[in-house]
């Protein structure tokens, strides 16, 4: 059941990722992309990551999308012409773009069992479960915290530093987003 | 005493150095230029005299060897720079120190009116340098740096009236010719090394006997290579062409390095590596046929020369020929007797030719005439004015022209006489006799031309300069004489038993001349054969120089200006056969070319210039440009590259 | 286990962005596209965070901090282009051609 669910939302998103890239307006790009991160969100509460799933909603789709429609609004640029690039970058494009996907969706047969057997040391026997003891320990505090704490508990204790200075990187960033797009005095 | 024979050289080298700084600095300071040069010159004869002196009381069982310093250690070479003084360096050193000092005492009063004074005193000690250390070198290599020495003052003094472009030219010419006989002697040097694996004289004599076979190829390559040398050096055919030229020098200049010292660097050269052409019998008759030629082909060009001091160039010419006759023959003793009093009686030549020009040259001066003043068609009857002269010049042409009891009677009959006995040996050496023969007459033919067109008849100098030709000043006249004495006396130092003497010269030189007896020993002519040897050569002599006196006053000379010019024979010998121009068109011309239009235009512009380095150039700036279209500015080309990169190493790692 | 289709969606959402980056003049419509990229590979670690644990999670949460502080200012300096030379067009900005 889950699979078919999971095909479903994946094409959703193949689908408005296609269209998100091909449309000729910023504004109907960006909500295709939102459509997206939409899609997304339900794989993500399908593998489990509910927690992750609404952040992808509330900051991503809430906040980052909501961020460029005001900066497209702002420019007001209106229904111009095909932005595309010329039949040379095409071309490139394809050629790029095709040897890109062939290399990465061989991915598509992994499975634990496979991935454990390619990281463990003797490779017939290994059962998922020895190899990925952090994936175990994760499910046990997933049952015992919930699904917040799951996430909280590396969070706060063994990355609390890099933590704090995203703190700092956030207020960069708003700083420079603030000097650079004041208007000049 | 031996050991201080490094001062004859360091003498010099410091008036040099004096006399070069006064050049710079003080140029009109000409006593004290006198001064320093002609002391460093009788200082260095007096140790001279001392060094051989010595040598003569307490002789050494083998050459001494004066070490100056460690030169070249290199390898298997070990090079001093060293000095060898045996017998026949002695004799050399004597002769350059002891003529020379006369020379520069003469260059005194010829010289006197020159603003060039110091600069000439200084090039004329340097020579003097170089040559001692040519005749004292004792290995290849420290000869070789004296012989290009005087090659270099040889050029200097030739041009030392550079501002007037025929001088500058002589120069020129006399420095490349010779360089041409140079590659000659370093090949042969090469060769030396590489067959005997040392390049000292001492152990060329031990080692060249047991290394080389008589008559082989390798000797013989040596030898040639070293007599191409000698050709380039003594002026020998093909060689000799710059000579001539060099008269365009100073005449004291011509005396020291054109007659009495430079040129018999090549007999030197023979004399000291006898042991090679001893064992090289092809080379020896090589040297004596060239030799032989040389004599009879200067002797005719000189029959027709005008120029006084042409005359005297070309007869040093052939008299060189006559030396190299008689070490070509395998006797070196006789070929450095003649060489001696060569220097003697040349010497004496030039400086009165020298005389007379400066007595010539007043004249002209005195009236501003701009006629030659050393074409004998404008002289004629200076006995009257110049009396001490003509009898000292006399007494040189009696000596050239082989006239008993004078110098080169001596000297010339013994090389004819040994020419003559090595016919036995091999026959062609009777065709050298012969050259050799008739040389004789005509060198006292031309001599007896010369003085009597300049000494005798009547005067063709013009009504007005008579009155200013007069004897020269003592400071010129008194070095005369004492050549005059030489010439006259000279040949005693080595008096044939014939003629009850002990051939002193001979056996003095035995030592350094015992290898070339061992392999090439020569059986002197004695008895009835002698006598009529002696006999012809006096006869020659004397016949010559009365046949060219008569047709000499006989005929009307005129005067340089109203001669009219030579037709016939004596026109392509007054043009000395027009060799120069031979050489002219099929050496200097396609040189010239090649140089011109291959290696300069074609190879220097076209493939260094234009291939390699501004070749070079582009293919940087065409590579920078094709970089230059990476940085389009555009992002959408920059995001691309990224990508390719990016797949790049995405496929380095996984696949 | 969906890690096998999950990876696969991740690689092909991450072609669909390259594409729209290599494709577009656009410069905003280049940014959503670069953000389709970061989703794509948010996507794969929280597929991989089932086997390796709970740092899958804490990386796609610092994915997102940045991708917001980058969208600021990225959109910040857009304005200030878009103020200079009235266009967004990438082609028409050159200036540090070579």
């Amino acid at each position: 059941m889950t699979e078919v669910v999971f095909y479903l939302f994946a094409a959703a998103a193949v689908i408005s990722a296609s269209l998100c890239i091909l449309q000729r307006s910023p504004m109907v790009s960006a909500l295709w992309l939102i459509s997206t991160m939409f899609s997304l969100a339900a794989i993500y509460v399908l593998l489990n990551a509910q927690f992750i799933a609404a952040i992808q909603v509330l900051v991503y789709a809430g906040a980052i999308m909501v961020l460029f429609l005001f900066v497209i609004m702002l420019l007001n640029l209106g229904q111009a012409e095909s932005d595309l690039r010329g039949p040379s970058t095409v071309a490139a494009t394809l050629v790029i773009v095709g040897l890109l996907s062939v290399e990465l969706v061989a991915l598509i047969r992994y499975t634990p069992r496979r991935l454990a057997a390619e990281l463990s040391q003797w490779p017939t026997y290994t059962d998922p479960a020895t190899v990925f003891v952090a994936g175990q320990v994760t499910q046990q505090e997933g049952a015992a915290r919930g699904v917040v704490g799951a996430v909280a508990v590396p969070l706060f204790q063994v990355y609390l530093i890099p933590f704090e200075i995203t703190s700092i990187l956030l207020l960069a960033a708003i700083v420079g987003a603030v000097v650079l797009a004041k208007r000049n005095a | 005493m031996t050991s201080l024979v490094w001062l004859t050289v360091a003498l010099p080298l410091a008036g040099f150095l004096l006399n070069g700084a006064l050049a710079i600095r003080r140029p009109g300071a000409k006593d004290l230029v006198s001064g320093i040069g002609v002391g460093a010159l009788v200082g260095a004869f007096g140790v001279a005299l001392t060094v051989f002196l010595d040598l003569w009381l307490r002789p050494p069982h083998a050459p001494v060897i004066v070490s100056l310093w460690r030169w070249l250690p290199v390898g298997s070479l070990q090079l001093d720079f060293a000095f060898q003084v045996d017998q026949l360096s002695a004799v050399m050193l004597l002769v350059i120190t002891g003529v020379g000092s006369l020379i520069h005492l003469f260059s005194v009063g010829y010289m006197k009116a020159d603003p060039g004074y110091a600069r000439y005193f200084a090039y004329l000690n340097l020579f003097v340098v170089f040559m001692l250390v040519l005749v004292l070198g004792s290995s290849f290599p420290v000869m070789f740096i004296g012989w290009e020495g005087v090659g270099l003052c040889s050029y200097l003094l030739i041009g030392f009236w550079f501002s007037d472009k025929v001088n500058a030219d002589a120069g020129k010419k006399a420095f490349i010719v010779n360089r041409i006989g140079d590659f000659g002697f370093m090949v042969a040097m090469f060769l030396i090394w590489h067959h005997l694996g040392s390049v000292n004289f001492t152990d060329m004599v031990e080692r060249a006997p047991a290394v080389f076979a008589s008559g082989s190829a390798a000797v013989t390559a040596i030898t040639l290579f070293l007599f191409l040398g000698c050709t380039g050096k003594s002026a020998q055919i093909p060689l000799y062409t710059w000579l001539p030229d060099a008269m365009a020098g100073p005449t004291p200049v011509s005396a020291l390095i054109h007659a009495a010292t430079m040129v018999t660097a090549g007999v030197y050269l023979v004399a000291r590596t006898n042991v090679l052409f001893a064992l090289a019998p092809l080379s020896s008759t090589v040297v004596a046929g060239v030799g032989a030629l040389t004599a009879l082909f200067a002797a005719t060009i000189a029959l027709r020369q005008y120029d006084i001091k042409k005359v005297l160039a070309y007869s040093t010419v052939s008299q060189l020929g006559y030396m190299f006759i008689g070490v070509g023959t395998g006797a070196y003793a006789s070929g450095v007797f003649h060489l001696v009093t060569h220097a003697f009686f040349k010497a004496l030549l030039f400086l009165g030719a020298g005389s007379v020009i400066h007595a010539m040259h007043q004249a002209y001066h005195a009236t501003h005439s701009h006629a030659d003043a050393q074409d004998m068609r404008n002289m004629g009857g200076l006995k009257q004015y110049m009396p001490a002269t003509f009898w000292l010049m006399l007494i040189a042409t009696l000596a050239i022209a082989g006239v008993p009891p004078f110098a080169g009677f001596f000297s010339k009959d013994e090389i004819l006489a040994a020419a003559f006995a090595r016919g036995g040996d091999r026959p062609v050496y009777y065709l050298f006799y012969a050259m050799g023969v008739v040389t004789a007459l005509l060198t006292a033919f031309y001599m007896a031309r010369l003085i009597t067109m300049t000494f005798l008849g009547e005067n063709r100098t013009g009504d007005r300069e008579r009155s200013h030709l007069q004897d020269a000043p003592m400071v010129m006249t008194g070095p005369l004489l004492v050549l005059g004495a030489l010439s006259a006396f000279g040949g005693f130092i080595n008096l044939p038993p014939f003629f009850g003497g002990g051939a002193l010269l001979e056996h003095w030189l035995e030592p350094v001349t015992a290898p070339a007896h061992q392999f090439f020993g020569l059986e002197m002519p004695h008895g009835q054969t002698e006598f009529f040897l002696v006999g012809g050569a006096v006869a020659i002599g004397v016949l010559g120089l009365l046949a060219g006196y008569k047709a000499t006053l006989r005929r009307r000379t005129p005067t340089a200006a109203d001669a009219p010019a030579d037709t016939g024979l004596a026109r392509v010998l007054n043009r000395k056969y027009y060799v120069d121009e031979i050489y002219d068109a099929i050496l200097v011309r396609p040189l010239v070319w090649l140089s011109r239009i291959v290696l300069w235009k074609a190879v220097d512009q076209g493939v260094v210039d234009g291939a390699a380095v501004n070749g070079t150039a582009k293919l940087s700036q065409g590579l920078g440009w094709l970089g230059s279209r990476l940085q389009t500015g555009q992002v959408g080309v920059y995001v691309v590259l990224f990508l390719v990169g990016a797949l790049w190493i995405l496929h380095a790692m996984v696949g | 286990m969906l890690l096998g289709p999950a990876l696969a969606l991740s690689a092909i959402l991450f072609s669909l962005g390259v594409a729209g980056v290599l494709l577009r003049r656009n410069a905003i419509v280049l940014f959503m596209c670069i953000e389709l990229m970061l989703n794509a590979v948010n996507l794969s670690f929280v597929a991989l965070a089932q086997l390796h644990g709970a740092s899958g999670y804490v990386m796609v949460f610092f994915v997102m901090t940045v991708a917001a502080a980058e969208a600021a200012v990225g959109l910040a300096i857009i304005i200030g282009i878009f103020r200079h030379k009235q266009s967004v067009d990438l082609g028409n900005i050159n200036l540090l051609r070579g």
